[in-house]
């Protein structure tokens, strides 16, 4: 599904290196999760991938699918089956979060060479999905994000994800700002998804998360690169040790 | 102020005033008289410091192409309407409906001027020089003492089908001065819809006089022909627990000034003013200037100004707002929100918020921004598949909300939002 080849990437703005040779590679249907300390460039991988304007690819390769991600924009990358739950989901005043969705699933449809979705459809469907997350008419209403708590903010990244039927999630902590019940139902919309055509990078700092979202492999990011793999067991080493303690044995073993 | 310095108001003789009977007559004397005292405006001017004067006070106007509608309906043409049609500021009977509906009277002013004792004698040129003070607008004078035409109207009922004002141009090279005079008696309710160029120069003032408890709508989208020039001035005069509402689209215009004066004079009254402007370089000049005042000089009323702006390719908008609270207007609600999308490095935004304050026990605020379209918005919606332009024009729509939102009427609301999603259609990229 997703394969990132010996990725290097710098700020756009200055002279600063973030991702020093990334290599990953993403079945389809399986879940991966990268762990690692703050500055590691967890999030510049995602951001990269999505698209974000601000840094320059100096090195390497990311394909979804055999098609090169790094050569579409944003929405074409959207359209080819990719999406990014945001850490910090951005508030639009003036845009019903509505009229948002409809616009993104209606936009990605015409990508693909489908019909757009009638809106008696197109209710019906959001509906459904926005019970399942337990978001209610007020919250479909509203502007996007605006005035959202830190827990709507984050299911309604899920709730587009659901809408939107990606191929490749990627969940960039989005475990940050969330109680133990909202990390629950958060979890529960991000399982409900899981399919053999579906794959999923979830990027987190803490272990807990992945007791709900139960990944496949896990990778261990530091410096900009991926440093270690392993199954889920290395999440509770992270969880155990601190990623301290396995940097250090990672440089004993070097 | 300075009137000595000021060039001689040549633009105007009791020669070329309307032939008008005794009350008119006078009025228009008066105004003449106005004027002369205190001459033309010019650039030393506070008040005409970005928006140069020069073009609207010569003796004929720059010529201005007619816009080619290429079958492009009117605005408003979805909306049950009594309508009235000017053409280059000319009385169209055959294009008007017949001027008559219940709790409703409407009358040419010419009509009424010509007339020894009418109504609007209380009203014309009164509510114009009510606004004079304390900054005067020598062009409203200019217009009361020249205007050729215009409706009068007084609503006594709650009026629900709106009287709508269609101003066709037609002529290149047409200089109109058209003069309104609104009166919404105690309870009563009327809406006021205008549209079109009008001319290749407009020069147009509305008074309307609010009474206790009545109720006025406007809803104004001024045309599309780039090249005409416009001076408005509206002057409203409002009674306790009156509801003024005004809103303004702008897609074009070398030149548009509307000024838009507001006093409350009763208790628990409403006002809000709103404007929605876009302009694009690309197709021509485009300079507009909206310039409000708004006094507070009654109890617990509340003032809203809000005015969007979004430019590109060198155009250019100004603001110039103000509400003054006097001493005895204590729980003075007063909001003033001037905003201006820059699509571009080349548009330009000129704003000057003041608020003046002499009671202590009042909320006033004012807000003015100007700024390019937000990036992290920009991302989060294309992230999701939505692409650049479609994101842009939902990011200008969203921007434009709260103006647009000042618009009562769902239908009305409408037709103002199709022009605007139109004009973002247009002017991609």
């Amino acid at each position: 599904m997703l394969k990132i080849n010996n990725l290097h990437v710098k700020l756009e703005e200055e002279d600063k290196r973030i991702l020093k040779g990334v290599d990953l590679e993403v079945p389809a249907g399986s879940v991966h999760a990268i762990m690692g300390p703050n500055g590691s460039g967890k999030s510049t991988l995602s951001y990269v991938l999505s698209g974000r304007d601000g840094y320059e690819v100096t090195e390497g390769s990311a394909t979804l699918e055999g098609n090169d991600l790094l050569d579409m924009d944003p929405e074409e990358r959207a359209a080819a089956g990719l999406f990014l739950a945001f850490q910090y989901p951005v508030e639009i005043p003036g845009v019903g979060n509505m009229t948002f969705l409809r616009t993104a699933v209606n936009a990605q449809r015409k990508a693909r060479g489908e019909d757009e979705m009638s809106a008696a459809d197109f209710l019906k469907f959001i509906r459904a999905k926005a019970k399942e997350l337990k978001i209610d008419a007020d919250m479909l209403k509203r502007p996007v994000n605006v005035g959202f708590s830190g827990g709507e903010k984050k299911r309604n990244e899920i709730l587009q994800m659901a809408m939107l039927e990606p191929k490749m999630c990627i969940l960039d902590e989005t475990d940050s700002g969330l109680d133990v019940d909202a990390m629950k139902l958060v979890s529960e919309g991000v399982n409900a998804l899981r399919d053999t055509g579906r794959s999923f990078l979830v990027i987190t700092h803490y272990q807990r998360l992945l007791d709900h979202i139960k990944p496949d492999v896990v990778h261990i990011m530091a410096d900009g690169r991926i440093v270690k793999s392993g199954g889920p067991e290395l999440a509770l080493e992270v969880e155990n040790n601190g990623y301290a303690g396995i940097l250090a044995e990672m440089e004993i073993d070097a | 102020m300075n009137t000595a310095a000021k060039p001689a108001p040549t633009l105007i003789s009791a020669d070329a005033r309307p032939v008008s009977g005794a009350w008119a007559h006078d009025a228009r004397a008066d105004a003449a008289h106005r004027l002369a005292e205190m001459g033309l405006p010019t650039r030393r001017d506070e008040y005409w410091k970005w928006t140069r004067p020069d073009s609207l006070i010569t003796a004929t106007p720059a010529s201005a192409e007619v816009f080619d509608y290429d079958g492009e309906p009117p605005v408003f043409h979805q909306v049950d309407r009594l309508k009235i049609v000017f053409v280059d500021g000319v009385f169209d009977a055959e294009a008007s409906d017949d001027l008559s509906g219940e709790g409703l009277e409407i009358e040419r002013l010419s009509d009424a001027a010509a007339k020894d004792i009418h109504w609007a004698k209380d009203l014309y040129g009164v509510l114009e020089t009510r606004g004079q003070s304390p900054v005067v607008r020598p062009l409203a004078a200019h217009n009361t003492a020249m205007a050729t035409d215009g409706v009068v109207i007084r609503a006594t009922g709650r009026i629900s089908r709106p009287v709508s004002v269609f101003y066709r141009h037609d002529d290149a090279n047409s200089d109109a001065v058209l003069h309104h005079v609104i009166r919404v008696e105690a309870g009563a309710k009327l809406t006021l819809l205008e549209n079109g160029a009008a001319a290749a120069r407009f020069s147009k003032v509305v008074e309307v006089d609010v009474a206790d408890g009545g109720e006025f709508h406007h809803v104004r989208a001024q045309g599309r022909d780039h090249q005409r020039q416009a001076i408005t001035h509206m002057f409203a005069r409002l009674g306790a627990q009156s509801v003024f509402k005004s809103f303004t689209m702008t897609v074009n215009g070398k030149l548009t000034r509307n000024e838009c004066v507001i006093e409350f004079l009763g208790d628990d009254a409403i006002a809000h003013a709103a404007g929605a402007a876009l302009g694009d370089g690309a197709d021509g000049e485009f300079h507009h200037d909206d310039t409000v005042f708004i006094t507070h000089d009654a109890v617990a009323c509340e003032s809203r100004q809000v005015f969007k702006k979004v430019l590109k390719n060198g155009a250019k908008g100004v603001f110039q707002g103000k509400i003054l609270v006097k001493q005895k207007a204590q729980k003075t609600d007063g909001y003033q929100k001037s905003q201006s999308l820059l699509l571009d490095d080349d548009a330009s935004f000129q704003a000057k918020p003041e608020l003046e304050i002499y009671a202590d026990d009042v909320i006033c605020s004012h807000g003015s921004t100007s700024g390019a379209i937000d990036e992290e918005a920009m991302f989060y919606l294309r992230s999701r598949g939505i692409p650049a332009h479609i994101a842009t024009d939902l990011l200008v729509l969203a921007f434009l909300a709260d103006a647009i939102e000042e618009i009562e009427d769902d239908a009305i609301s409408a037709e103002i939002t199709d022009r605007l999603d139109a004009w973002l259609a247009r002017h991609r990229g």
